[in-house]
């Protein structure tokens, strides 16, 4: 079977659209959370992600409304860390690490509910691209535009709040505000990346073409460009290899970040 | 007489229940050079932040330009100058023209989107400090010297009214600090600028300032060097040694 022959294939055509719209989020939104010293934030939300898949599972939803379901629960936790954090006078990733481990205990309980993990909450732990339908998709282009609407019209407080908080303040920056912004951008994001590394690597695609990419880029645009561009190669990369080495398609994108981090960081060493 | 720019009137602060300020009340008037002093935790930083909005005043008020600092949003109207920044990433991939454009934000409402009149206000700006050959450098490969060049232009990139310096050359080397405070001694008496610096170094500040506020907690002196250094009562404060050491340099 030839390349010009698989390329024709409708399910495939929807993983490779899907998975180019969710790599370009991650890999934006990774810039900013990986330089916040917020990169764990992927890892605490994907695991409230599993909580809700769990329970839109036990109460027999369709692929399309899991989710849809698991939107306003990660929202929520979203803002629970920020409030906790806040007010509990604790650091963001103690915050982080009480919502993670809230929403594995309460997907655990759930799964277990529901007679243990079957076949469809597996797809969720470690993704399944290729089964991604047409309303799944029409889902993920509508919060595709959303979120990167949202990172454009906000991308200079992004940028401010991100290279230091006090003086975004001084320049009249709502930081709060800001911060909110990015949060729920990436809890948006983490829904959707689920399908396509599952909830186990969501975190590794926020944070490795982002990493990537700070190892060679020479400005913030750069940085976010190159991001961008690192986090689709390696999801189309990891799609078609997967599917013609028949690997799991999720596992094989993240080993792909892996290389592609190594490729860079022996780049700028080597520049040096 | 000259405006004020900054009033601040029966200002107490407290970190958790442990006193930093207590009841502080001063004008600084428009063109003012003030040099801001005091020891270690005088409250000298805790100061600056609670103008800027940085900590939240509970007790006393500021007025900046006239306005309630909780209601204050001309903030192009201050440009402010941190001793470091926090927790400085030095892989941080912005340049140093990214930087000075951030300064820009505060004339902006949302979208808050740049355009030609903020390139040509950075490119002025980065020329001020002798930095325009910076532009495209990352401002982590530079030396402390040249990065608080970057944020003095970042500062001063609204032109502003009122420049607050929080220990502004702690990193730098004699002949860098020596430029930086002609420079910013130049903006006050050209420009017109109000100058607001801290720093621990009383002996010295007489070089650069018209006017000390020492401050333990409270005001303990705010007027001229004039009035500073014939004061029979700062004798008794300091003892002729320390207010020989402010005041022999002015």
């Amino acid at each position: 079977m030839s390349f010009a022959d698989i390329i024709h294939y409708a399910f495939l055509q929807r993983a490779l659209l899907a998975g180019t719209l969710i790599a370009i989020l991650c890999s934006v939104l990774g810039v900013f959370l990986v330089l916040r010293r917020l990169s764990l934030i992927g890892d605490g939300l994907s695991h409230v992600t599993f909580g809700s898949v769990a329970l839109a599972l036990l109460l027999r939803f369709q692929s399309v409304y899991t989710s849809l379901a698991a939107i306003p629960c990660v929202l929520i936790a979203a803002i629970g860390i920020l409030k906790i954090a806040d007010k509990a006078r604790i650091y963001g990733d103690a915050a982080i690490g009480i919502v993670s481990s809230l929403g594995i205990a309460v997907g655990i309980l759930l799964a277990s509910l529901a007679g243990g993990f079957n076949v469809d909450l597996f797809s969720y732990l470690f993704g399944n691209i290729l089964s991604i339908s047409r309303a799944e998709l029409v889902v993920t282009a509508c919060l595709f535009m959303v979120v990167l609407l949202s990172v454009a019209f906000f991308y200079n407080e992004l940028f401010a709040i991100t290279f230091d908080e006090e003086l975004a303040v001084t320049c009249g920056v709502r930081v709060e505000r800001i911060n909110a912004v990015l949060v729920l951008l990436t809890a948006l994001t983490v829904v959707l990346a689920m399908k396509v590394v599952g909830i186990m690597l969501i975190s590794a695609l926020l944070i490795l073409p982002a990493v990537s990419a700070l190892q060679l880029a020479r400005g913030f645009k750069t940085a976010i460009l190159l991001s961008a561009c690192l986090g689709v190669a390696s999801v189309i990369g990891g799609i078609f290899l997967s599917f013609f080495m028949d690997l799991p398609t999720g596992a094989t994108i993240i080993i792909i970040n892996f290389l592609l981090f190594a490729t860079c960081f022996i780049l700028r060493t080597t520049r040096k | 007489m000259p405006m004020n720019s900054i009033s601040i009137e029966g200002l107490s602060f407290d970190y958790h229940g442990n006193e930093v300020l207590r009841d502080i009340t001063c004008d600084i008037r428009q063109g003012d050079y003030v040099g801001i002093v005091g020891p270690n935790g005088s409250g000298k930083s805790t100061l600056i932040r609670c103008i800027l909005g940085l900590n939240r005043v509970e007790h006393g008020t500021i007025t900046l330009f006239g306005v309630p600092q909780p209601a204050f949003t001309s903030w192009d109207r201050i440009g402010f100058l941190p001793q470091g920044l926090q927790l400085f990433n030095p892989n941080f991939p912005a340049t140093v023209e990214e930087v000075v454009r951030l300064g820009r934000l505060s004339k902006k409402r949302f979208p808050r989107r740049f355009d030609a009149s903020d390139s040509e206000a950075v490119e002025r700006a980065m020329d001020l400090m002798g930095i325009s050959s910076l532009g495209k450098r990352l401002i982590g490969e530079l030396s402390g010297g040249l990065r608080q060049r970057v944020l003095l232009a970042r500062a001063l990139v609204n032109d502003p009214e009122v420049l607050i310096l929080d220990e502004p050359t702690t990193a730098l080397d004699p002949e860098t600090r020596d430029s930086f405070y002609a420079t910013v001694r130049d903006l006050n008496v050209n420009r017109g600028t109000t100058i607001l610096l801290i720093t621990h170094d009383s002996s010295t500040i007489g070089l650069y300032a018209s006017k000390l506020l020492y401050l333990d907690k409270r005001i303990i002196f705010f007027g001229t060097f004039e009035e500073f250094c014939h004061s029979s009562n700062m004798t008794e404060v300091f003892g002729h040694h320390g207010q020989h050491l402010i005041c022999r340099r002015h």
